[in-house]
């Protein structure tokens, strides 16, 4: 008796929960066919549900994101094989999954040295305390790098959720599928719902609305070219939202405390001493 | 309205049982409708226009009241295109402090009464403070025994009701049927009849006390009875859904289905509310998405 062949339906992970976009419709790519194609009312939940969840995710101890962020690691490891398949198999995809891990056990570590890294005591001429300190900027629109689509998700990803940030990330728009899968470790990897949305869609489609979005607080332009980050500033220019640009450092993927330190705003606090 | 009246036998469509079945089917198919813009921006208009802005939480002070009666006049005070707010809606005690507010606007002032949330004090008591009640406020909005209602004594009820009407004198008075304790359809119905036959002006779904709260399917009942009993008596009767409204979407499902049931004259703050704390934000944001073309922060507008 042969095996049944049970074929997977890609899904959009929205709130927590594996979806179809909520206009129903797809798109087709170079090797698949049927990819969810978000709309801007899925964009919409998504920050809304990221929203919902941040401050929950933001007030939690450094420490605890930082373990959440090694388990993500490990529900990575023991699927493996599988990424190393949808991202076409073959020794280049195996060295992509092994740098999304260590990428996601390095922002693991990071998550409780942040403060110590950029925040600090300023010197001040007064009887005072001057400290600078790091928060994270809120809820953050990821646009994914395009290739390669695993890694370009992966390390400004845990980047921004090492530091405090809820993420609605546009994965890869000619190849979703291994950032979509990636929703599946994420959900087993205790991230809560809502800190994490990954939608698949054609950005030139949902780039607009992301810029236009007055209730993000930041847009990492990883995976810009830099028409759509023009595209991107002038349409932030009504809000105060940051616009990321890729920079050096996100270009090369090269991991860095740097990375999620882009996601923080640093808060200064003046504090009388008395003497 | 006496007692007596109330006493009328009422007709048949009063005491019929609900479709179950065919009702929740319709509420569904209302409403999945789509409204799109104009379409959209009259019905959120009318939105605003139709609120009663409630607080109704124990911590409410005075200072809260005139926060909530600065935002029901003021809506939002950076668009003049905004409307004010149908009437803010508090406990007798702050209702004084709402009317001075609200003095030269054309927002009206209601008060709960009559033992609100459960409507369970002695008769005497309830009925004194919806005679204080209406000293202050425009509007009264009083809750049933439900306990009586349920125990079968409809015509205490009604006398409830009609001595109530009495005591408030002119003012306008909105009927808490507290659908969620009513136990199905059928007591719904029941229940809109034997309020608008004691004298009511209005009939409300619920306090917003206990869930489920206003629901679609309920209140397209009470719709029904408003109609049949206008048909029957020739009486215009408002309905005002409340509790659990808190987003424009919600709140345009609501006048779809008044539209589509009792008909477009129905639309308007004289014969329609909804009840609700945080709807107001919700619906100023939808316009401003309309307006702007970019989705909205919470952030940006102020708290009731």
């Amino acid at each position: 008796m042969t095996a049944l062949a049970v074929a997977k339906t890609a899904k959009l992970y929205l709130g927590g929960a594996f979806v179809r976009s909520e206009s129903g419709r797809v798109y087709r790519t170079e090797v698949a066919a049927n990819i969810p194609r978000a709309s801007r009312k899925d964009l919409r939940e998504a920050v809304r549900a990221a929203r919902a969840a941040q401050p929950g995710w933001a007030r939690r101890a450094a420490y605890n994101r930082g373990q959440v962020l090694y388990r993500v690691a490990e529900m990575l490891e023991g699927r493996r094989r599988e990424f190393v398949a949808v991202l076409g198999g073959g020794r280049g995809a195996g060295r992509e999954v092994d740098a999304g891990l260590e990428a996601l056990v390095y922002f693991a570590g990071a998550a409780d040295k942040l403060s110590q890294l950029s925040g600090s005591v300023n010197d001040v001429a007064g009887p005072y305390f001057n400290f600078t300190v790091p928060e994270p900027v809120g809820v953050v629109a990821l646009v994914a790098g395009e290739r390669p689509a695993l890694l370009g998700l992966v390390v400004p990803l845990a980047a921004a959720l090492c530091g405090g940030n809820c993420v609605v990330a546009l994965v890869a728009e000619t190849a979703p599928l291994p950032g979509l899968l990636l929703g599946e470790v994420l959900a087993t990897g205790d991230i809560p719902p809502g800190v994490v949305a990954l939608l698949s869609g054609l950005r030139s489609e949902l780039l607009p609305w992301v810029g236009s979005h007055r209730d993000l607080d930041a847009v990492d332009a990883v995976g810009c070219t830099p028409e759509q980050l023009t595209a991107l500033e002038e349409r932030a220019a009504d809000s105060v939202m940051r616009v990321l640009p890729p920079g050096a450092a996100g270009a090369a993927l090269r991991l860095s405390p740097q990375l999620a330190v882009r996601t923080l705003e640093m808060k200064t606090i003046w504090h009388p001493v008395g003497t | 309205m006496s007692a007596a009246t109330a006493r009328r036998p009422l007709p048949a469509e009063a005491l019929l049982g609900v479709d179950q079945v065919g009702l929740e089917a319709r509420a569904a198919m209302l409403a999945s409708r789509s409204i799109k813009r104009e379409a959209k921006l009259f019905a959120l208009d009318l939105a605003i226009r139709c609120t009663d802005l409630t607080s109704l939480e124990g911590a409410d002070t005075p200072g809260r009241v005139a926060t909530l009666c600065t935002k029901a006049m003021h809506p939002a005070p950076l668009d003049p295109t905004i409307p004010p707010v149908a009437a803010v809606c508090v406990y007798p005690a702050l209702a004084a402090v709402a009317r001075d507010h609200l003095r030269c606007s054309p927002v009206r002032v209601a008060a709960v009464a009559t033992g609100f949330p459960g409507g369970q004090a002695p008769f005497e008591g309830r009925l004194a403070e919806a005679r204080a009640a209406a000293a202050v406020a425009d509007e009264i909005d009083m809750v049933i025994d439900r306990g009586a209602f349920l125990a079968g004594r409809y015509g205490q009820v009604a006398d409830e009701i009609a001595a109530v009407k009495a005591a408030v004198g002119g003012r306008h008075l909105k009927v808490i049927l507290e659908t969620g304790e009513l136990g199905g359809y059928d007591n719904v119905r029941r229940a809109s009849w034997l309020a608008m036959a004691a004298g009511a002006d209005f009939i409300k779904t619920s306090t917003g006390k206990i869930q489920p709260a206003a629901t679609l399917p309920v209140a397209v009942v009470m719709m029904e009875a408003i109609r049949d009993f206008a048909w029957a008596t020739g009486r215009i009767i408002g309905l005002k859904p409340a509790g659990g409204i808190r987003t424009a979407r919600q709140a345009i499902t609501y006048l779809v289905a008044v539209n589509e049931v009792l008909g477009d004259d129905w639309l308007t703050p004289e014969r329609f509310r909804l009840g609700a704390s945080s709807l107001l934000n919700d619906v100023l944001m939808q316009i401003a998405k309309e307006h702007s073309g970019g989705y909205q922060s919470p952030d940006d507008f102020s708290d009731a």
